[in-house]
């Protein structure tokens, strides 16, 4: 390995692969056999984090940013005026390996412009992950991206070198994506999807049957969506990603707030803002539909399109629905303790719990880190204190507003600006 | 009244002969001491407890038929965060225990809340030492780490370092506790070693560690750079995440 060219190869390959955001090494029950290198049994483990908070959990680069599309919001689009680098087999595997070695990383997640067709880039990929697996022994992480329109076949042996495959459908809307990258087509994104899907349906059944299937991406399959980038609303995007979980039994989606890159007058400006705060209630609400037992529909419908961006979106929610509280933390279900705002899935088992052994009273709750500047408004519990009077809805986030400090208070206030 | 001062050594199982003696004679007030924090009350009568595995095991025997898995490794967590008192707090609580079944999930007892509430802590020392580990080739192809944590972490980590870099020779030393961990292609050795005087820990010297080891380093560092995006820089954050106390260990933190 040649150290000035590997050098000069990952800073461009890095940076270029650095707006994909999903950063979960977990998931995955590879297991270290034969006194080999690694192990991804475990949760997962953010080595580092960048300037910018984010994980850093795997060495995440582009095999090359060659690319024979045009996509206007991607930093490796043909038409962009970048340096362009390519790395070989060989070299990604060394990096990867040595990294590893020295806990620096989980493992690999390897992604690629696309040159000449989807099969070419996507047999490359494949070939890393081969080479780590048959070769160096390597049991840690390996998430590869797949190529839209790669082959059946590619995708198979994909799945059994890789602990996650992934597609970007990047845009929310079919609309949007032709706007914005008109030589690609939604099939070719949901082509390799759909295989992956099939084979991991087909690898658990087979396993039940058979020990000694070969493992199949057992991470499962994610994607991701770049947030303000061509104008979705968030019923739209919420509406899209749960159609991805339902019909392709994604593991996760991930909601990218757009970078600005790009003079390009379709997409915001070079310099405005990127939305962090709204891609953080996307997450927020991805994480009642998954975790906390929220149909979607509750939290963004017809007649409620976007997520307030002043509250987090259970708290929305119960502001419309007051009708619902106040429950009693001493008697309520599991369901219902979830949805009340202030509570999260610890709280609620911790309050299962303990609540078994005597009446909770707010002293109690607020040692189990009940977040009562919320939740008070919406319970009873073992104490004849209580909020009697009937606020409003308006009252209620008055008041919780006024007692809390959120970590976007800036860019909360730039970007309502915005709105109004 | 006067009260009893128990003595141990510090061990695990000292701490668990100790409460083994408690529990023989019945005391009431005790206060349990390890002998390198001891400090000497008064009017209290100090007595030294002489480390028994035969009565340790008796005391855990007894909490595993009371305590899920979760709440012996609660306890153990928390007697390694080497807190002030905190034997005295674990004593409540394994009182508490044997009084009831499944007391590790009644959380709002103070004694319980206050251990799961340190053990989260630990937890959470032992999930930084398994990432913010950065191991350096030396010369001799020895894996070499050097951390030094809030709490006694080494005993919690171990596992996970063996299971992950089986096929690699690997140290981790505590400079803070002087000891470490060694694995060497067969198994896990707790070492002591003799560094010199004034020996630079953030530095890696070539006099000791492989050519090629700095090359690695500058890659990391580079790659550290390029994967960040700087409109979104929140160092805020970042700082939460990785607090600036272990920063002089990481690699990718140091001045380039
Ligand atoms: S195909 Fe992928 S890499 Fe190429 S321009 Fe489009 S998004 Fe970027």
């Amino acid at each position: 390995m040649s150290f000035q060219r590997t050098q000069e190869k990952l800073k461009i390959l890095a940076d270029a692969a650095k707006y994909d955001v999903s950063c979960s090494s977990s998931g995955s029950k590879r297991a270290n056999t034969n006194k080999g290198i690694g192990d991804a049994t475990g949760m997962g483990i953010c080595h580092s984090y960048t300037e910018d908070g984010r994980c850093v959990s795997l060495l995440k680069i582009l095999l090359t940013n060659h690319c024979i599309f045009d996509c206007a919001y991607c930093v490796t689009r043909k038409s962009n005026d970048i340096k362009r680098a390519a790395f070989k087999v060989q070299e990604v595997v060394d990096l990867t390996i040595n990294f590893y070695r020295r806990n620096y990383i989980e493992g690999l997640f390897l992604s690629s412009g696309i040159f000449k067709n989807a099969d070419y880039t996507m047999e490359r990929l494949v070939a890393v992950a081969k080479k780590l697996r048959t070769e160096e022994n390597f049991n840690g992480y390996i998430h590869l991206k797949s190529i839209p329109g790669a082959s059946d076949e590619l995708m198979r042996e994909a799945g059994l070198y890789a602990d996650r495959l992934s597609v970007n459908i990047e845009i929310p809307t079919e609309q949007g994506l032709k706007q914005l990258a008109p030589d690609k087509k939604r099939e070719d994104f949901i082509k390799p999807m759909v295989k992956v899907k099939n084979e991991i349906i087909q690898y658990k059944a087979e396993k039940k049957i058979i020990k000694s299937t070969p493992k199949y991406a057992l991470g499962g399959q994610s994607t991701q969506m770049i947030i303000g980038a061509s104008g979705e609303n968030d019923f739209q995007i919420m509406q899209t990603s749960n159609h991805f979980y339902k019909n392709y039994n994604l593991k996760r989606v991930y909601y990218s707030g757009y970078v600005p890159i790009s003079y390009d007058d379709r997409l915001p400006k070079i310099g405005s803002e990127v939305p962090m705060l709204r891609e953080n209630r996307l997450y927020q609400t991805d994480w009642l539909m998954r975790f906390y037992g929220f149909d979607v529909s509750e939290i963004l419908n017809e007649q409620h399109q976007h997520l307030d961006l002043d509250v987090d979106p259970k708290l929305s929610w119960a502001l419309r629905n007051l009708h619902e509280f106040p429950i009693d933390v001493n008697t309520a279900d599991k369901a219902l303790l979830a949805r009340v705002p202030g509570l999260g899935m610890k709280s609620v088992y911790k309050i299962l719990n303990a609540r078994r052994f005597r009446r909770l009273n707010w002293e109690h709750l607020k040692k189990i880190g009940v977040a009562l500047n919320r939740a008070q408004y919406f319970m009873v519990c073992d104490s004849n204190q209580f909020e009697r009077r009937d606020l409003t809805s308006e009252k209620i986030k008055g008041l919780i507003l006024q007692n809390s400090t959120s970590k976007y208070r800036n860019s909360l206030s730039n970007q309502l600006n915005l709105f109004s | 009244m006067q009260s009893q001062t128990y003595i141990y050594d510090g061990t695990f199982d000292g701490f668990l002969t100790a409460v083994f003696h408690v529990f023989e004679f019945k005391l009431k007030t005790v206060n349990i001491q390890n002998e390198c924090v001891q400090q000497h009350g008064l009017f209290s009568e100090n007595e030294t407890i002489t480390t028994d595995e035969k009565k340790a095991n008796r005391v855990w025997v007894g909490l595993k038929k009371q305590l899920s898995v979760r709440g012996r490794f609660q306890l153990y967590y928390a007697f390694l965060s080497e807190k002030e008192g905190i034997e005295n707090v674990l004593l409540d609580y394994i009182r508490y225990a044997f009084t009831k079944t499944n007391a590790d999930k009644d959380f709002a007892h103070p004694s319980v809340l206050k251990v799961a509430q340190i053990a989260k802590m630990v937890g959470r020392e032992k999930h930084r030492m398994e990432a913010f580990v950065r191991f350096k080739l030396t010369q001799d192809e020895i894996y070499f780490a050097n951390i030094e944590p809030d709490f006694n972490v080494l005993p919690l980590i171990e596992k996970h370092f063996k299971r992950r870099y089986a096929d690699q020779k690997w140290m981790i030393y505590d400079i803070k506790r002087h000891y470490g961990l060694f694995y060497n292609l067969d198994k896990v050795e707790i070492i002591e070693m003799q560094f010199p005087e004034h020996f630079d820990f953030t530095k890696t010297s070539t006099d000791i560690f492989a050519a090629q080891e700095f090359e690695f380093q500058t890659l990391w560092q580079d790659y550290f750079k390029a994967t960040n995006i700087k409109s979104r820089k929140n160092m805020k954050l970042h700082i939460r995440h990785v607090p600036k106390r272990y920063w002089k260990y990481l690699s990718e933190k140091l001045p380039s």
